[in-house]
């Protein structure tokens, strides 16, 4: 079924559900920007841009907030059925990952500012560039198929967490291996490892935003595995 | 997707065309109906109904199943034949002159329009509540009381006073009006005068309830109180409601049958009418959209 949300008999609520969902998708550049920047931040040791990570920080929980009395008003007075239901339903799920993304790049920015305190650079961020644009690529590509109500490449950028997270898992070693080799290093590679788990999360974040697609453009709930929800429609 | 052409010049195939349906395998595709609209415990079967005024045709071609203790909603804009269908089964479109009804419709088994069939002991088996309460113009009492009476189900004073209170009670009504049963039906509140004719058609116990937009003059707690009521009555009967409220047919039905033009368009377990319907005629209509 194609997915219309412009064809209402009442104009104000395709304005309500068009403003419901391009708030979404701004709050979801929004931590795509952070995402890059915390990266950006701990790779050039650069405190500056953590701080500016975690101010914004704020206004995405704000946005979150918003977001949630939005749609809690749409269902208030509209109501909304069938797809029109679906889309409430997943911008409010969408936006709580969203904010988890943006807390993640908090984090990461923190991890930054510590590192730079310490000074030297530990070893361990090629695996961190290399994890980072991975995910950065599944959150834009996850919110591109929302905004195209593309259900195959969701299915595509959902499939993508799983290099995700075996490259997180050869990343692991790697800092287990920096650690035992040299012990004076632990607590500046324990801060890259955790940007590491933080970036790997919002892997699954992405996966998240892509499983809401399909249940937008199905109605199928994929969560936790249940892809074959899908294939029984 | 399944598409659908509703225009007048592919009318319905004949009913020889259809391939046998299974009554068993309720996921048989009937005539153009996507969903379920057959099932395996079926009180009210009705296949291939067309329904004429004069030279319109009203129905066509519908097929549906209502199970025991179950209520169906039908949804569907005005002029739909949502009314007219709900109206075939228990015959009361033999009061307009120029209405034709064709196909096999059975309550239990039997057919509703053989030949041998007395519409009166039907209509007191199937039973039903109309849009506009239109009580007798009454007592409260004889309201309640007269149905039981020419129907031969009750005589007794006692007999009667019992079901006059239990038909008054399991309609809400009971507490409201326990104190003037002598006065007038039509001095009640709409509310009241509704859940005054549904006590008026329990109190016959009939098998079936038809209920054409019950709730439709009613505010909103005489509305939950009946929507409340079509619950409590589905243990004991079984329920076919039209209505235009689509968040009351989301609330009291188990299967929500959807017409449109005339045609039956899907049938479904409301659950997935509201909220992943399978035709764009349905998604179309109760989310509001143009269809």
């Amino acid at each position: 079924m194609e997915m219309h949300f412009d064809q209402h008999i009442s104009r104000q609520f395709n304005e309500d559900l068009e403003s419901l969902k391009s708030e979404m998708l701004e709050m979801g550049g929004m931590v795509t920007r952070q995402v890059a920047d915390a990266v950006e931040a701990l790779a050039n040791a650069d405190s500056e841009l953590a701080d500016k990570v975690l101010r914004v920080e704020k206004e995405i929980d704000r946005r979150e907030m918003d977001l949630d009395e939005h749609a809690t008003l749409i269902i208030a007075k509209r109501q909304p059925a069938a797809s029109d239901l679906r889309m409430v339903m997943s911008v409010i799920r969408i936006s709580r990952d969203l904010e988890r993304v943006g807390d993640e790049a908090a984090k990461i920015a923190k991890m930054a500012i510590e590192l730079t305190e310490e000074g030297t650079a530990p070893r361990g961020y090629t695996e961190i560039r290399h994890i980072a644009s991975a995910v950065r690529k599944m959150l834009n590509d996850a919110l591109d198929a929302y905004t195209r109500f593309d259900v195959k490449a969701a299915l595509a950028t959902l499939a993508e967490d799983e290099q995700v997270d075996m490259d997180y898992r050869t990343a692991l070693r790697e800092m287990i291996t920096y650690m035992m080799e040299d012990p004076r290093s632990i607590s500046r590679v324990m801060n890259v490892l955790w940007s590491l788990r933080s970036l790997e999360r919002i892997g699954d974040h992405a996966k998240n935003i892509c499983e809401q697609v399909v249940y937008l453009v199905e109605g199928a709930d994929i969560r936790h595995g249940h892809e074959e929800n899908l294939r029984k429609l | 997707m399944t598409t659908m052409t509703l225009d007048a010049g592919t009318t319905a195939p004949a009913a020889t065309e259809q391939p046998e349906q299974d009554a068993v395998n309720t996921n048989t595709r009937v005539s153009e109906t996507v969903g379920h609209p057959l099932c395996d415990d079926a009180k009210l079967s009705m296949r291939n109904v067309n329904v004429f005024y004069g030279e319109t045709q009203a129905i066509h071609d519908v097929s549906l199943d209502i199970g025991r203790n179950e209520v169906v909603a039908m949804i569907g804009p005005s002029g739909c034949g949502k009314s007219t269908f709900l109206r075939c089964i228990n015959r009361m479109n033999d009061t307009i002159e120029s209405c034709r009804v064709e196909g096999d419709l059975t309550l239990d088994g039997e057919p509703i329009y053989g030949p041998k069939v007395d519409v009166v002991p039907l209509r007191a088996r199937v039973g039903m509540v109309f849009q506009k309460p239109n009580p007798f113009p009454k007592t409260i009492y004889e309201n309640v009381a007269y149905g039981p009476k020419i129907h031969g189900i009750a005589s007794r004073r006692a007999e009667l006073d019992e079901i006059v209170e239990n038909s008054l009670r399991r309609a809400g009504l009971w507490n409201e009006v326990k104190d003037r049963l002598d006065k007038p039906g039509t001095g009640l509140s709409g509310g009241q005068q509704q859940r005054l004719c549904i006590a008026r058609a329990i109190a016959v116990s009939p098998e079936v309830i038809l209920m054409d937009e019950p709730c439709s003059a009613l505010d909103p707690i005489a509305t939950a109180r009946i929507e409340e009521l079509i619950d409590e009555l589905r243990e004991n009967y079984t329920i076919a409601i039209v209505t235009h409220s689509m968040q009351q047919a989301a609330r009291v039905s188990q299967r929500t049958a959807y017409f449109h033009l005339g045609h039956l368009v899907e049938v479904n377990d409301t659950e997935t009418v509201f909220t992943n319907p399978e035709h764009e005629l349905t998604e179309a209509y109760i989310t509001g959209r143009f269809g």
